[in-house]
């Protein structure tokens, strides 16, 4: 499998969930486990390009598939957009759904560049947080979104 | 929250699927997990072997066939969220997907998935039921193909065989001037059904019932038609009173359980108010 963006290959019992594998065998400890029931959401993860919980995708699902995790957001100290708007409008508390949630964040402004808070609000209807109450995590994914449009008009 | 040990398979073609499902008695298909894992991370089923089918090719897809619309079972709540052709022609299963779980979930359970997990609450059954979808499987012994009347046996329980694998599922288009709905009552949205309704309907000259299914889900061991209230408008206009009427009718058959989340009373009188509500959209949708 790929990894954020480099090749990786292991070996997993068929019953070891991704979650466990990327934590304990991959040393990727940015992805959390918060029910393990497939709820909260704070095991988020991208597979192949869509957002998944990877504590209901067993590892060996994962066979030949292209992973990111929030480890793969930032590039070296530069952090991605979504990260610096999380950050400067106080998108997180405690941080534990905070993974999951930038990866649900990048899904949905992948898809949809300009979500209405509404389409916002349904895109992180699979990450649960009991800090926040949403309402700055909704402002930081249209700070993200806006941040990240006027990235894409400068080319950069 | 581990499952039980279990031998894992990812065969690259169906043939070696079925293979490997009748060498297995034990053997449980995994398509996008989202049911299945769920199940066995609390140990309530721990199948020995696991078929992985996701590997297999050309099982995804969404095609529009000549009297039907033909989707691959392993097309993704997502794809068919997204797929226009649906959302015209069959609003119903569109609403319907697009109510299962939050975004993660859409992107990994499979309308197949779905289909043979076959619990009552969930909702495309109902949908897919009540548009009298056609299920296709292969097995040992060929292929087949199972209308819905038949498909959903029990709780949990489909006509598919052991040793097969739903491959598609068929949608038989519906006449002009059609309109269909899907709402679903639950805690938040994204929860399992309390009660689920899902109506088409055809319209005649003068706003007359050409043609009526209604089919409700969480309400019985599989989706149940509601084939009294079906009668009772066929051949009437369709206003505010018939609709009514109609209403009342709908939960014959109907057996809902009383659970934590809700009395038996409660499930059978959302019945009535969702099959009103259905109606309604179903009707502004015809064109």
């Amino acid at each position: 499998m790929r990894i954020n963006g480099r090749e990786y290959s292991g070996m997993a019992e068929p019953r070891t969930l991704l979650v466990n594998f990327i934590r304990d065998d991959l040393n990727l400890t940015g992805t959390h486990i918060g029910c393990d029931t497939g709820q909260c959401g704070a095991c988020t993860i991208m597979m192949n390009g869509r957002t998944v919980k990877s504590c209901m995708v067993l590892a060996v699902q994962a066979q030949g598939a292209d992973i990111l995790t929030v480890e793969g957001l930032a590039e070296g100290d530069k952090l991605h957009p979504i990260q610096k708007a999380f950050r400067q409008n106080h998108g997180l508390q405690c941080g534990y759904c905070t993974p999951g949630l930038l990866m649900s964040s990048l899904f949905l402004l992948q898809r949809n560049p300009n979500p209405t808070e509404d389409e916002i609000r349904r895109g992180i209807e699979g990450n649960l947080c009991r800090c926040t109450g949403y309402v700055n995590v909704v402002m930081s994914i249209k700070a993200a979104a806006k941040s990240m449009q006027e990235n894409v008009g400068k080319g950069a | 929250m581990i499952p039980k040990k279990f031998d894992y398979y990812a065969p690259a073609s169906l043939n070696e699927a079925i293979q490997l499902l009748s060498e297995n008695g034990e053997a449980k298909v995994l398509a996008g997990g989202q049911s299945l894992l769920t199940l066995m991370k609390m140990r309530l089923a721990s199948p020995n072997v696991l078929v992985d089918i996701s590997k297999i090719p050309n099982l995804s897809y969404i095609r529009e066939e000549g009297d039907h619309l033909a989707i691959g079972a392993l097309t993704t709540h997502d794809t068919i969220e997204h797929s226009p052709a649906i959302k015209e022609k069959f609003t119903i299963l569109n609403e319907a997907v697009s109510k299962i779980g939050d975004q993660q979930i859409r992107n990994q359970g499979t309308i197949g998935g779905s289909a043979c997990h076959a619990d009552p609450a969930a909702d495309p059954p109902t949908a897919l039921r009540v548009v009298d979808a056609k299920f296709v499987a292969q097995g040992k012994k060929g292929e087949r193909v199972v209308p819905a009347q038949d498909f959903f046996v029990d709780i949990f329980a489909t006509a598919v065989d052991h040793d097969e694998v739903l491959t598609e599922i068929r949608l038989p288009y519906l006449p002009p001037k059609s309109g269909s709905a899907y709402v679903k009552h639950s805690l938040r949205e994204h929860d399992p059904a309390i009660v689920n309704v899902g109506t088409v309907l055809t319209v005649g000259d003068g706003n007359v019932c050409k043609d009526l299914r209604i089919g409700f889900g969480a309400a019985g061991p599989t989706p149940l038609r509601a084939t009294s209230a079906e009668q009772h408008l066929r051949g009437k206009t369709f206003d505010d009173k018939t609709i009514a009427e109609a209403a009342e009718k709908a939960t014959e058959g109907a057996d809902p359980p009383s659970d934590v989340h809700s009395s038996r009373e409660y499930r059978l009188e959302m019945i009535k108010v969702l099959t009103r509500r259905s109606l309604k959209i179903a009707l502004s949708r015809v064109k």
